[in-house]
């Protein structure tokens, strides 16, 4: 059937700001969807309030709106823009719930808009357990034995009859939320008690324990001529009772004969039919018994989702796409399979290589937090690694998590050993290592998978790696040892530490026998019809699949996995970057690890490089492809760490210079260029010692900012007000020595801080946007609230900043990109750090100012010069402002005051025609609407306590009740405003 | 980690892959061939329809989920070889009675591990299929070349004899046995050429309400007929469909009198019989993947798929049949049926076995046509629709 003509307009809905639960896996989906509607010539109406996002550049959409999610909202657009049709399914669990709102609320049958990709009926059977439960029933299909509750009291009764462990879910909720695990009456008390409130129809579902069960997913599409295909069956190494977006999964399924798999295909197709999901996809998620092989459905997704995201990477069908062309009126047959470009979509990916996915956490940014994983979702970013055995699989996704695992642990001692049999039980961020260490030390898998439940194919593969470090031990370098040890996957860093060598020893003598990677590409057949789009990679075979280059190549590194700190912010700037260079004679090759990213769409770069950001395997590519120079600095810290490894190896770094980058970098460097320069900086210590840390301390005066040397996201930072303070902090936080000393920076207190994102090409400086900070100096840059154009600041102060930037951008000799915070006290600009990179708030500044700072960066990268290039002034007529959001609801008891270090997931825009409607907006975007009615707290120091009192009044007009302290209360009765005293 | 053996793979054109022995201690050749399922190794290496062929998986982790009693497709591993790029040794599955390479070790079937099957792939199909030499008793790369280049060429080979039952056996609850199944007893009877049956295609039948007959492959019409079938069906089965002039004959003598369905071989049978040619294809369609799209109503099927011949739709006599399946990937005729007779036939795989269960109304078509017909003339058959 072709496209629908009854449709002409499509409206799309994005996901909104990143939590955890629901990432830039969305903005991936939606970028595809629009560019594939488009495609088909429909009109394309984009709502999503993340800046960040790629999808929002102006080119993905026909009109996009970067405006809050909700109904209120979402109804203004749609009565002016008249969209025939609403597509929700590729913007998460938050478009769904959306487009059910404004059904149930009639906007859209008001305005006469048809919902594609899922109806409301669909959504409402696939999210209402109780429907949904009927729906299985009439599918011939079981699910765990369950029931309902909506008060503490009918729980725990439900719980005694259904007996314990007991799941408890509530419904639409994202990621899990709301979801946990009870073992006994006690617990159940709690989870009953937080889940009704967290349910927006205030029930949960009590449900049988399949804990220990194997799970599994599959990714169905279906068309509306009723053609039916399973893209990817992913296996979760970790059973039942772990989140899956916090498992480590495997695709394709591994343990599941033939007849138990199709017996799971079989129950998909019934199920999607049964749901009537007409033009889409869905996730659905079984679990299996293993001793016994019985059959229980889990939950559906009608809509796109993580796991989609990872199989569209894993299988290189491309979910989202294929889902905006089916709910468009398209069916498989008439789709080509982008890979092969001749044979049809309407088929199901063969692999012949084998996916691991891992995720990755944020505990050590929130450590009161309890890290034992559960039915709620806690990770903040993954990997994926593919290789062609499992072992090779694991060992590079293990790696491309940059949490150290291209070194592989050594075995548990007994008295560990003793730990980790209490441990292993319990799902933890570490169970990964604990696993090789515990057969390291000659735990059996049998024994391993008694303890955790993991099916023992998983740990017997491991085994495999584990057997083998084991040999490696015993001899030096043996040719055919180290080959079959690169065939397992071992990293050169391990062999070098298991060889007593240097890992350029390793890599060079390695080389010198021959033992290079071959790239292989990813095909969805199984090599069975030629490949025409290239994605590839490693693994240590015979033959390479490269094609011929055409063109001068240019590598990009990403950002590898989302975590805070580092996220889609980067991964924009690699997409534009990419796009930009595309167009200028370049073959771009991204190499990347992270399956959510739009990044690692094949359809971004000229070849797509899925591999671990190690300078292994980096190299690797580099050696493979030979290209012109690689650009690190657009994917943040990952790919500028590096540097150094591909300067050494000779590798061209387009862009700022490995020097330059050093220098901005290395403290004491920087030090010393900015008092040639004769800027100012808040004055630093370094110090290799306690002693000297807090000798530091105090000639600096009390407040000081710490931090340990190499930071990301501000790991670790704190103002400390106090040497008491101080010493707990080096207690708590630092391993301090001569090779890991702590910085110390005199706290400005106080002070404005303020943000600047620029491109120079050496010679010339466009500054993007100078960005007020609300919050003042000393809470994160990342989780600040900021402002464009400046609010506060006088002319004088912005034109000195422009001027300090040009300076500092010159003299660090940038091509590219250049971040630099500011603070501001008494007229007095401050450098606090000065980064020759791509920064979180180029998205931002890129869409509120109107200039494609990553593209100009990219152009500037290859050669070109500002003054050839003749971008446009940057418009700042409107205000836009940047909002962060928190994940302080997935972690209960976490303080959740902001400081140094950064601890939000994404942000939200703002944007109006003045500051006030677009804080508003920007508060409503992130979730957190500004209150209309209630009581305001107000503690002000004497110096501003004048300027309150306008402000006080008019809260106190509009209906608000106020409360303050002390003296401020005191101070508003003076002035006539009725005022609680508190504390 | 048991030490393994060094093994080769000898292409009769020269190229040669090194790997690791499993199984059995033996050389074999065959046409050497690929498959992209990613499940069901255990049914693949025990179809008939492999005899004569080393059998590549494409899917490089085999063995995981061992081997067990109920996954036969037939009574013995028919495939020559199996070459796998990594071999699972300690396999996990609640079902599972032993490992792959015990099963292949104890069937003397040879199998090699650890090389490049996808370099392997690409080059198949590049080149096309071609023959070779599988030893895991020897590297000499020059004399097993040389062995696969005297090895027989599928073309022209006729194979069916080779895999066929000796004895007419009927198909019961239990599988084969020698007496007719009391519980079939009033059953309408198909009575199954076995040219290399597939036991799925018997279990289906029967699930569908036959009472199931099997006959060895030279059995001749006059002597089915006199059986009294309702319908007759004609097997799956290896080897180049050409040469079997007597199967040929008895197809059609039968399809002038019963309902017939033929799968694969059964279906070259059929257009043969009616006067097509077949034809090699370059590489073959082996796989449970592969989209067949019937032209009537656009609906699509995923199926399973195992088979190097094809017939030549040009070839068949005008309008005698309607051609009504098409491969997705490549357009080549994937099923027909007859316009006056209750005849049909497919080139894919409906009984899967292993892969997908798109296709079982063929079998229910099948029934639908023999139980309209008992006692009645005949009359054509209409299949489609979704499972």
């Amino acid at each position: 059937m072709p496209k629908r003509t009854d449709i002409k307009k499509i409206m799309v809905l994005g996901a909104g700001p990143i939590v955890i639960g629901q990432a830039c896996e969305f903005d991936y989906s939606g970028t595809q969807g629009c560019r594939a509607l488009k495609s088909l010539g429909f009109e394309v109406v984009l709502l999503n309030s993340n800046p960040a996002t790629i999808m929002t550049d102006p080119e993905f959409a026909d009109r996009t709106y970067v405006e809050p999610l909700l109904p209120e909202i979402a109804e203004r657009i749609i009565e002016k823009e008249r969209p025939d049709a609403l597509l929700p399914t590729l913007g998460g669990q938050t478009a769904l719930n959306l487009a059910v709102e404004l059904a149930r609320r009639g906007v859209l049958e008001e305005y006469g808009v048809q919902l594609i990709g899922a109806s409301l009926s669909a959504i409402e059977t696939a999210e209402d357990r109780d429907l949904f439960k009927k729906a299985m029933e009439r599918a011939g299909q079981l699910l765990p034995k369950s029931g309902y509750a909506t008060s503490v009291a009918d729980a725990v009764a439900l719980g005694e009859t259904l007996g314990y462990p007991l799941v408890i879910r509530s419904s639409f909720t994202l990621g899990g939320q709301g979801s946990g695990l009870v073992k006994d009456r006690r617990q159940l008390r709690e989870a009953a008690r937080i889940g009704i409130a967290a349910s927006p129809n205030g029930s949960i579902l009590i449900e049988e324990c399949l804990l220990g069960w194997k799970e599994f997913e599959l990714e169905v599409m279906r068309d509306r001529a009723d053609n039916v295909v399973i893209v990817c069956a992913i296996e979760n190494f970790d059973p039942m009772g772990v989140h899956t977006g916090d498992s480590i999964t495997v695709a394709p399924a591994q343990t599941l004969t033939d007849r138990c798999y199709q017996r799971m295909r079989d129950a998909a197709l019934r199920i999607i039919r049964e749901i009537k999901i007409e033009a889409g996809g869905c996730n659905i998620q079984f679990s299996v018994h293993p001793d016994t092989g019985e059959m229980r459905i889990i939950e559906m997704n009608p809509r796109v989702s993580r796991s989609s995201a990872l199989a569209s990477k894993a299988t290189g069908f491309p979910i989202a796409k294929i889902s905006a062309l089916l709910a468009a009126g398209l069916t498989l047959d008439e789709i080509p399979n982008d890979i092969t470009k001749k044979t049809p979509a309407c088929f199901e990916p063969s692999l012949d290589y084998c996916v691991v996915k891992i995720p990755r956490w944020a505990f050590e940014k929130f450590r009161i937090t309890e890290r034992r994983l559960g039915t709620r979702m806690k990770s903040v970013g993954e990997v994926m690694a593919i290789g062609r055995t499992f072992p090779e699989a694991l060992l590079k996704g293990w790696r491309a998590l940059e949490t150290g695992g291209d070194l592989l642990p050594g075995a548990a001692s007994p008295e560990q050993m003793e730990e980790l049999e209490t441990s292993l039980p319990e799902a933890n961020p570490d169970r990964l290592r604990d696993l090789f260490r515990a057969l390291a030390a000659n735990v059996t898998p049998a024994e391993l998978s008694r303890l955790t439940g993991i099916d023992p194919w998983f740990l017997h593969q491991m085994k495999r790696i584990t057997d083998f470090d084991h040999l490696l031990r015993d001899t030096g370098w043996d040719e055919d040892r180290v080959r079959a040890a690169k065939r397992l996957g071992f990293s050169d860093r391990h062999l070098a530490f298991r060889f007593g060598m240097k890992e350029r020893e390793v890599r060079m003598k390695r080389i010198a026998a021959g033992i290079v990677p071959v790239m292989k590409a990813v095909d969805t057949c199984g090599a069975e019809f030629q490949a025409e789009t290239p994605y590839f990679y490693s693994t240590y075979e015979e033959e390479s699949e490269i094609p011929e280059p055409k063109k001068p190549r240019v590598l990009i590194l990403g950002s590898g996995p989302n975590r805070i700190g580092q996220g889609l912010e980067f991964d924009y700037c690699c997409v534009q970057a990419a796009l930009e260079l595309k167009t200028r004679g370049f073959e771009v090759l991204i190499a990347n690890s992270n399956p959510e990213t739009v990044s690692t769409d094949y359809d971004v770069s000229s070849r797509l490089y899925f591999e671990p950001l190690t300078a292994e395997d980096v190299l690797n590519v580099v050696d493979a492809e030979k290209p012109i120079g690689v650009i690190v600095q657009l994917g943040g810290q990952t790919p500028l760490k590096l540097a150094k490894a591909l300067h050494e190896a000779g590798v061209p770094i387009l862009g700022t210079s490995y020097d330059g980058l050093d220098l901005a970098e290395n403290r004491s460097r920087f030090r010393e260029l900015v008092e040639e320069l004769e800027l100012m900086q808040p004055e630093s210590r370094i110090a290799g010692s306690r002693e000297t840390a807090l000798a530091c301390a105090d000639t600096l005066g009390y407040p000081v900012l710490v931090r340990p040397s190499y930071v990301l996201g501000g790991r670790g930072m704190r103002v400390v007000y106090s040497r008491l303070d101080l010493e707990d902090w080096l207690l708590r936080e630092a391993l301090i020595s001569d090779d890991e000393p702590v910085l110390l920076d005199k706290f400005l207190e106080g002070a404005l801080e303020i943000d600047v994102d620029a491109v120079c090409d050496g010679e010339t400086v466009l500054v993007g946007a100078v960005m007020e900070h609300i919050e003042e100096a000393g809470i994160h840059s990342g989780d600040s609230t900021c402002v464009i154009p400046p609010f506060t600041l006088g002319d004088h102060t912005i034109n000195e900043v422009r001027r300090i930037t040009a300076t500092l951008a010159r003299a660090l000799g940038v091509k590219g990109l250049m971040n630099v915070q500011y603070a501001v006290r008494h007229d007095h600009v401050y450098i606090l750090e000065a980064n020759p990179r791509a920064s979180r708030t180029v998205p931002f500044v890129s869409k509120a100012v109107g200039i494609p700072l990553a593209r100009l960066a990219a152009r500037v990268m290859t050669g070109e010069r500002l003054s050839d290039i003749r971008p446009a002034e940057p418009d700042v007529s409107m205000v836009s402002v940047k909002k962060p959001v928190l994940p302080f609801n997935r972690f209960p008891g976490e303080d959740a005051l902001l400081g140094p270090e950064m601890k939000s997931t994404g942000e939200v825009m703002g944007r109006d025609l003045d500051f006030g409607r677009a804080l508003a907006k920007a508060h409503l975007g992130s979730g957190e609407p500004l209150p209309t009615s209630g009581t305001v707290f107000l503690s002000i120091r004497d110096d501003d306590k004048r300027s309150i009192t306008f402000m006080a009044k008019k809260l106190a007009e509009l209906g608000y009740g106020l409360v303050a302290t002390r003296g401020t209360a005191r101070f508003l009765r003076r002035n006539g405003i009725r005022v609680r005293e508190v504390f | 980690m048991t030490r393994r053996p060094a093994a080769m793979l000898a292409l009769e054109d020269g190229r040669v892959f090194r790997g690791e022995g499993f199984g059995a201690a033996t050389e074999t050749t065959g046409e050497v061939v690929f498959n992209t399922a990613m499940t069901g190794y255990q049914e693949v290496m025990s179809d008939p329809s492999y005899c004569g062929q080393i059998l590549t998986f494409t899917y490089p982790l085999i063995g995981n989920y061992g081997v067990n009693d109920e996954d036969w497709e037939s009574s013995a591993l028919r495939a020559q070889g199996m070459v796998v790029r990594d071999l699972c040794e300690v396999p996990s599955n609640w079902r599972s009675t032993g490992t792959l390479h015990d099963l292949l070790a104890s069937r003397g079937v040879p199998g090699i591990s650890g090389l490049d099957t996808r370099a392997l792939t690409r080059h198949l199909r590049d080149q096309g299929t071609m023959r070779g030499c599988l030893s895991t008793i020897s590297t000499n790369a020059g004399e097993l070349i040389e062995k696969a280049r005297k090895s027989p060429k599928m073309e022209g080979l006729a194979l069916a004899d080779l895999v066929t039952c000796v004895e007419p056996y009927w198909w019961g609850e239990d599988g084969m046995t020698e007496t007719e199944p009391v519980a079939d007893r009033a059953k309408p009877l198909v009575v199954a050429f076995d040219f290399g049956i597939k036991w799925n295609i018997l279990r289906l039948l029967r699930a569908e309400g036959f009472k199931v007959r099997v006959v060895p492959a030279r059995t001749p019409a006059a002597e089915v007929l006199a059986m009294k079938p309702d319908g007759v069906f004609l097997s799956n089965g290896p080897g180049d469909p050409e040469p079997l002039d007597f199967a040929i004959r008895a197809t059609r003598e039968v399809c002038a009198k019963v309902p017939v369905f033929g799968i694969c071989l059964g279906h070259q049978l059929i257009g043969l019989a009616f006067g097509a040619k077949t034809l090699k294809l370059k590489f073959g369609h082996r796989g449970a993947n592969h989209p067949v799209i019937d032209r009537r109503n656009g609906v699509v099927e995923v199926t399973s798929q195992n088979h190097g011949f094809m017939v030549d739709a040009a070839t068949l006599p005008d309008g005698e049949f309607e051609l009504t399946h098409f491969s997705g990937n490549d357009g080549t005729l994937e099923g027909m049926v007859h316009r006056s007779l209750p005849i049909f036939s497919c080139q894919y795989h409906p009984e899967s076995a292993p892969g997908p269960h798109d296709s079982r109304p063929w079998f229910r078509a099948f029934a639908d046509a023999v139980g309209k017909r008992r006692g009645k003339k005949l009359q054509p058959l209409a299949v489609g629709g979704k499972a």
